[in-house]
This record gives structure tokens, C-alpha cells and sequence, in this order.
């Protein structure tokens, strides 16, 4: 009977002194939190895609508390939804522009010069560990959907060309396309900079055009078309200096259509110019 | 056989057992493919950094002459595989099926087989750095595949010794023949080769191992060394595949373990390819660089099958061409052998030093659907590095990249015996090496 006793009045005795411990940690040791963080973190999309820059939705509400970014940073949410935030804190929403995924190159399977068929597992990665895949074009997209498979927002399908086509609605540009591409062909851009170079190819002249239908052959014509100091010539391949001085007008004589002037997707309405 | 494992030849552990397929070149002297119009020769066809090219578009060369200075400690030059004239220097089909910077020679129609005069016998008693300057600027790599440096090797590093010196003439991959007949057609130059390195880093003793199947290229080796009492011993090794790689032919002459990320210099070993070791003495006698080297052309896609000397920068095209062409239902071309071969798109790709064979193949591997894993763990018995195959391919597809080095993915080196007995066919060997790739993307982008 003693030792029952005795059990219960030490874990009754151990029971009040923790007790006491933690109320006075309560008391003295807590972290005072911002308790608007939790509210916003629940406004914001719940995605972690990153595409803000910074890890996370709950490390992007601590910016957006403490003031550092402006809720128009999250480029998941929608315009609503960021109006919320910004209204809910009391700061603007501060729009920041949109930015999408663009791809360098339009060769798709009916332009581009198959040297052998791939046979394997179906992955551009995988594809490009044997011989850069079957096209002549190693600089060009393999066409397996590896940028497909890793779209967190379903903006990436691939057409029946066995291109990407990026959704610019649903593209949030959280860069995860252009990690994986083993060919490097994705970049995110701006959704104002509508001059598009869609090729790879640093070859020039015959050489590049016996490869590929929509290949840049380097002849510069956008360049010489285009306002001084929009377009260089770098390694074969237009680069675009200037994108608020850039015009459709550089487009107007490229030979294989390289150069492109894209409103909206890409590949979806290549003669709209013209 | 298996109840007295002490009479059998000694080997590694685990490995398989592909069909030998060398028959239809074994037999066959090694015959000198005669030139052909142009050359590619690629600024980078070793390991390290890719060489320099010191000619301009337009300028004479003469067989032998360097077009290409080393581009640092880790590289190598390159020569003018025939007399002739520079068309140009620009991105041109290259075996690993990317365009790469190559200079371009048009060779002199009936050019001859003389060297130019810069090529000249090194005299005797070089001094090591000496030797070592001159193999880097003769152009010579590994000639078993890799490619690597030759003198890099042969500069043993301060602290380090060297006391035993391998030459590798197991050539475990099916089909291949080139090291065979070597060994077979210039015992002396190969065992000269091994004494010149034995020399130049001061190794106590000399190894040879070849696998038993070529018992008279061990036959004439062992003539080779003769009774002199030199201190090299020839071992007949099994058959077994991959028997050839040098962490396997290690364990199998002197059952040590070179440990992992090491180098058998760990062991105080040096490894070199019998064909190196013979275009080392080539350079020593001759003062020939590295131009040519000997390839097996084989499979069943191919009209004649051979052992060709090539000169390097041919395109894969003109020797098949030269062996009679292949048949019209060629399925696939292979640079290498079966197990670890390059599947080539482009055959203007040219023959560089790291070939050594060309197999055309009407009916090749099969792609099949693959199964899931059933578990019966036949690829860890099959691997000579006691890795986890299915288990790093498991981690590359889900991209799991730290787990991929705890499991020592980059030990690998691709011997493909893994997918050769998976009874899935699941693409265990293509999988670690896009998780290798993964790893090295990693790397790279913690370090920038």
C-alpha cells in the first residue's frame, strides 16, 4: 500500500514541478510572433514553388510582415488574392511585372533533321547521356517532356511538334523548367520582351541550315532591321540588347522564322506577324 | 572446375559472362587502312583540358607535325594525322555527339607514310622530366578507352612511389580485338613500353594481365620477357567481363582493393593500356606522335570485320566503308564495345585516340518496356563494386541527389554489367549515369 503511496505522490510531485517549468518558460522564454504572419501565410497559395525568390510561402509571408517585399511578389496568387493581402497589411500591392518561361528553340520533330531514333528511357536527361539524343541539332530540345513531368502547375504541355508549349496564364516562373533542361533552353523573361530568338544553333551559314528548317543561320538580317543597339550578333546568334525598343519589325525578313514577335504562347500562332 | 577453385585462373569477385564474339576478328593481322581524302581531328579527345590549335586555315602540314599544343598540366597535343593542307578549324561532328572545336586537314592525294622531320627517335637516357615533357607533346593518352593523359601519369606526384607497374591486355569486351593482335603481332614493343615506364618511375616489378582466352598473345609475351630474368610476370587471368577494368585486374593479380574516390597509385600501382605501352616505344624508336591507332571493326552489320590501324580523324564512315560497308540493315553503330560502347547518330563523327572499336549491329540490345524491380538483387551480385545498382537508379529517378553519393553513385564506372543481367530490363546502367550527371550538377552549382 506504501509503495502505491509513494508511486503516486512522486509522479504527482514531478507532474507539479514541470508544470511550474513550463509555465514560467510560457512566461519568460516565449517568441512573440507577428500574429498577422499565420493569417498571410494562409492568404498566400500554399505552393512553395520559390518563384519569389525566397523558400517558401511561410518565408515570403515573414518578408511581406516585416515589409521587406510587397504582396505583388507572389506571382502564383491571383490579382485578387494578392489585393487581399496587400489590403489585409495595409501596404500596396505592388504588382510586380509577370515573367514566364521562354524556350530557344522551335525545331520541332517536323523541322529538324533526325540522325537516329532513341531508344531508351524516356527522359531528355537520360536521352542526352547517349550520343546529346538522335537529332542533328545537339543544342536543340529533345522533345521528352522532362520540363513537362516537372511543372508544378501543369503550364507545360508538349504539342505535336514534341515542343513545350508554356501556358503563359499558368506559368509562374519558379525556374524549375530551366533546372532541369539538360540543353539549357529555357529562360525566364519578362512578359513585355516579345522578341524572341527561338534557336540555339551557334553555327552559321550552310552549316547550321543543313540541320534544322527553323534554325538560326546567323545572317544578321534582324540586326540590320532592327533600331540600332536592339539586336548584336553574339556567337552566331541574335542576343537582344534592347527589348522596350524592340518591334516586330526585326522579324519581318528573318528567312526561317527564328526570330519571333510572341504575344501570348509560344509555337501557338506563328504567322500572326506578317 | 568448381570444386577446386585454386586451379582456376585468378579473377575479381562477382562480373558476368557476355558471349566472346571475337572469332570473326581474332584471327585476322592488323592491316593499315590506307588515307583517306579529309581529317577531323577534335581539340578534345582526352581527358583534362582541351589542347590549343597552333595552326591557320590554309597551312601546309606534314604527317606528324603538331596542330594542336597542350592547353595545360592535364592535357595533351595533337598531330597531323597526314600530309596536307588546314581547310579549317570549326565545330564539326565529335563521337560524344555534340559539335566541337576540330581542326580540319585535306590530305594530299597519294601522300606518303613519312613523317615529318620534327618527328625524331628520342635519345637515349632522358631525364624523367625530360620524358615526360616529350610524351605530353607526342600526343599519347590511354589508348584502352579513357583517354587520359599519358604523362600524368608517369609523373609520380611528390610523396607518392610507384613500385608496381600493370599493363591491362585483358580486353574483356566482346567482339574486340585490336589489343589481342598487338600483344599477338609486337610482343617486344609491348614488354619494351612496361620496361620504359618500369624505368622512368622506378617500379620494382612489372605485371601483365590478359585474359585466358588469348593464350598465344600470353604465349608470346611471355617469350617476350624471356628468360632474362627481368622482373615482369604475364598472368592469364579468367574470362570474365569486366575483367578489364583496372580496379578488377588489381584485384585479380594482387587481390588488393583500390579504395573508393582513390587511385591504384593508393597502392603504389601504375596501370597502362598495352596498347599505350607499344606507342610509347613507337615515339622512343621512331619519334612517331600519336596518330594512328588500331581499332577492331566488327559485328554482324559489317561486310569484312578487321583489325585496322587507322589514322586518327578518319570518319567512321570511310572505315566502314573500307571494310566493304555495312549491310543496308544496320540497326545500330557503336563506338566501342557492346557493354560500354557509344551508340553513334553520326557517322561523319571521326575515329579519335579513346576508340577502339566499331561495331555495326543489324540486330541491337533490344529496348524492352521495362518491369518493375522484383528484388532478386542478380545486378548486386553482378556488380564488381559491390554497389546497390537498382537502388541508385531507384534514387536517380526520383532525383534524390545527397542519398546518390551515400550510396557511392560516383564509384560507378558504367561497366553496364548491372543491365546486362537485369531480368526487368530496367535501364539500371543509363539511370546511375543520369544520376552521376545529377551529382556533378550539384556540385557545380555549390561551387559557383
Amino acid at each position: 500500500m506504501n509503495e502505491v503511496l509513494t508511486a503516486g505522490t512522486v509522479m504527482l510531485g514531478l507532474a507539479g514541478f514541470f508544470g511550474v517549468v513550463l509555465a514560467l518558460a510560457n512566461r519568460f522564454l516565449r517568441v512573440h510572433e507577428d500574429p498577422r504572419l499565420d493569417t498571410v501565410e494562409e492568404m498566400l497559395p500554399g505552393t512553395n514553388c520559390g518563384a519569389c525568390g525566397v523558400p517558401g510561402c511561410r518565408a515570403f509571408a515573414e518578408t511581406l510582415v516585416s515589409g521587406e517585399r510587397s504582396p505583388g511578389g507572389c506571382t502564383v496568387a491571383t490579382p485578387g488574392e494578392v489585393e487581399d493581402i496587400a489590403g489585409y497589411l495595409g501596404v500596396a500591392a505592388g504588382f510586380e511585372e509577370k515573367r514566364v518561361a521562354r524556350l530557344h528553340c522551335a525545331g520541332g520533330k517536323s523541322s529538324v533533321r533526325r540522325l537516329a531514333e532513341y531508344q531508351g528511357f524516356t527522359s531528355c536527361r537520360a536521352a542526352y547521356q547517349v550520343n546529346a539524343g538522335g537529332s542533328a541539332c545537339p543544342w536543340g530540345c529533345l522533345g521528352l517532356g522532362d520540363c513537362d513531368e516537372v511543372c508544378d502547375f501543369d503550364a507545360i504541355h508538349m504539342n505535336d511538334e514534341d515542343l513545350p508549349v508554356v501556358e503563359v496564364e499558368l506559368c509562374t516562373a519558379c525556374n524549375d523548367c530551366v533546372e532541369v533542361c539538360p540543353v539549357d533552353l529555357f529562360t525566364i523573361e519578362p512578359l513585355s520582351a516579345k522578341l524572341l530568338v527561338q534557336c540555339n544553333n551557334p553555327l552559321v551559314g550552310e552549316a547550321a541550315g543543313g540541320i534544322c528548317q527553323v534554325v538560326c543561320d546567323g545572317c544578321s538580317l534582324c540586326a540590320k532591321d532592327a533600331a540600332d543597339g536592339v539586336i548584336e550578333m553574339s556567337g552566331g546568334l541574335p542576343v537582344i540588347r534592347d527589348q522596350a525598343a524592340a518591334t516586330p519589325r526585326a522579324t519581318f525578313r528573318c528567312p526561317t522564322r527564328a526570330i519571333q514577335w510572341v504575344e501570348g504562347n509560344q509555337f501557338e500562332r506563328r504567322e500572326a506577324v506578317s | 572446375m568448381k570444386l577446386l577453385p585454386f586451379l582456376r585462373p585468378p579473377t575479381f569477385r562477382h562480373g558476368v559472362h557476355p558471349d566472346e564474339q571475337k572469332a570473326a576478328t581474332a584471327g585476322l593481322p592488323i592491316e593499315r587502312m590506307p588515307f583517306v581524302e579529309e581529317y577531323v581531328m577534335p581539340l578534345a579527345q582526352h581527358i583534362g583540358a582541351p589542347a590549343r590549335a597552333i595552326v591557320e586555315p590554309g597551312q601546309r602540314v606534314e604527317r606528324g607535325e603538331m596542330i594542336a599544343e597542350p592547353g595545360g598540366f592535364v592535357s595533351t597535343a595533337h598531330h597531323a594525322p597526314a600530309t596536307g593542307t588546314v581547310r579549317a578549324i570549326d565545330l564539326r561532328p565529335h563521337p560524344s555527339g555534340r559539335l566541337q572545336p576540330a581542326i580540319v586537314i585535306g590530305a594530299d592525294p597519294f601522300s606518303s607514310q613519312r613523317l615529318s622531320a620534327d618527328a625524331q627517335p628520342l635519345p637515349k637516357g632522358l631525364p624523367g622530366p625530360e620524358l615526360v615533357r616529350r610524351i605530353q607533346d607526342a600526343g599519347l593518352v590511354g589508348l584502352g578507352g579513357a583517354a587520359f593523359p599519358s604523362h600524368v601519369k608517369l609523373q609520380v606526384p611528390e610523396g607518392k612511389k610507384a613500385r608496381f607497374v600493370m599493363l591491362n591486355g585483358c580486353e574483356c569486351e566482346p567482339y574486340l580485338t585490336c589489343d589481342h593482335r598487338i600483344m599477338l603481332e609486337r610482343p617486344r614493343a609491348v614488354i619494351g613500353g612496361l620496361r620504359l615506364i618500369m624505368e622512368q618511375v622506378g617500379a620494382e616489378r612489372g605485371y601483365v594481365g590478359v585474359e585466358n582466352n588469348k593464350a598465344d598473345a600470353i604465349e608470346a609475351l611471355r617469350q617476350a620477357v624471356g628468360r632474362e630474368g627481368l622482373p615482369i610476370e604475364v598472368f592469364a587471368l579468367q574470362v570474365k567481363y569486366p575483367q578489364g577494368a583496372e580496379k578488377m585486374m588489381i584485384d585479380a593479380i594482387l587481390r588488393q582493393e583500390v579504395p573508393s574516390g582513390g587511385l591504384p597509385l593508393d597502392l603504389e600501382l601504375l596501370v597502362n593500356n598495352v596498347g599505350t605501352a607499344a606507342a610509347m616505344v613507337d615515339l622512343v624508336e621512331t619519334g612517331q606522335p600519336l596518330i594512328e591507332r588500331v581499332l577492331t571493326v566488327s559485328g554482324d552489320g559489317v561486310r569484312r570485320p578487321a583489325n585496322l590501324l587507322v589514322p586518327l580523324g578518319t570518319s567512321i564512315e570511310a572505315v566502314l566503308d573500307y571494310c566493304g560497308g555495312m549491310l543496308p540493315e544496320t540497326r545500330q553503330v557503336l563506338l566501342g564495345g557492346p557493354m560500354m560502347g557509344m551508340a553513334q547518330k553520326n557517322l561523319d563523327a571521326p575515329i579519335v585516340k579513346g576508340t577502339g572499336g566499331i561495331l555495326a549491329s543489324l540486330r541491337p540490345a533490344p529496348f524492352i518496356e521495362e518491369e518493375p524491380c522484383i528484388r532478386c538483387a542478380r545486378c548486386l551480385e553482378a556488380c564488381p563494386l559491390y554497389l546497390n545498382p537498382a537502388r541508385i537508379a531507384l534514387l536517380a529517378r526520383e532525383e534524390r541527389v545527397p542519398e546518390l553519393s551515400t550510396y557511392h553513385a560516383m564509384d560507378c564506372f558504367e561497366c553496364a554489367a548491372c543491365s546486362f543481367v537485369c531480368p526487368s530490363h530496367i535501364p539500371l546502367v543509363q539511370l546511375i549515369r543520369m544520376g552521376k550527371a545529377m551529382v556533378r550538377q550539384a556540385a557545380e552549382a555549390e561551387a559557383s
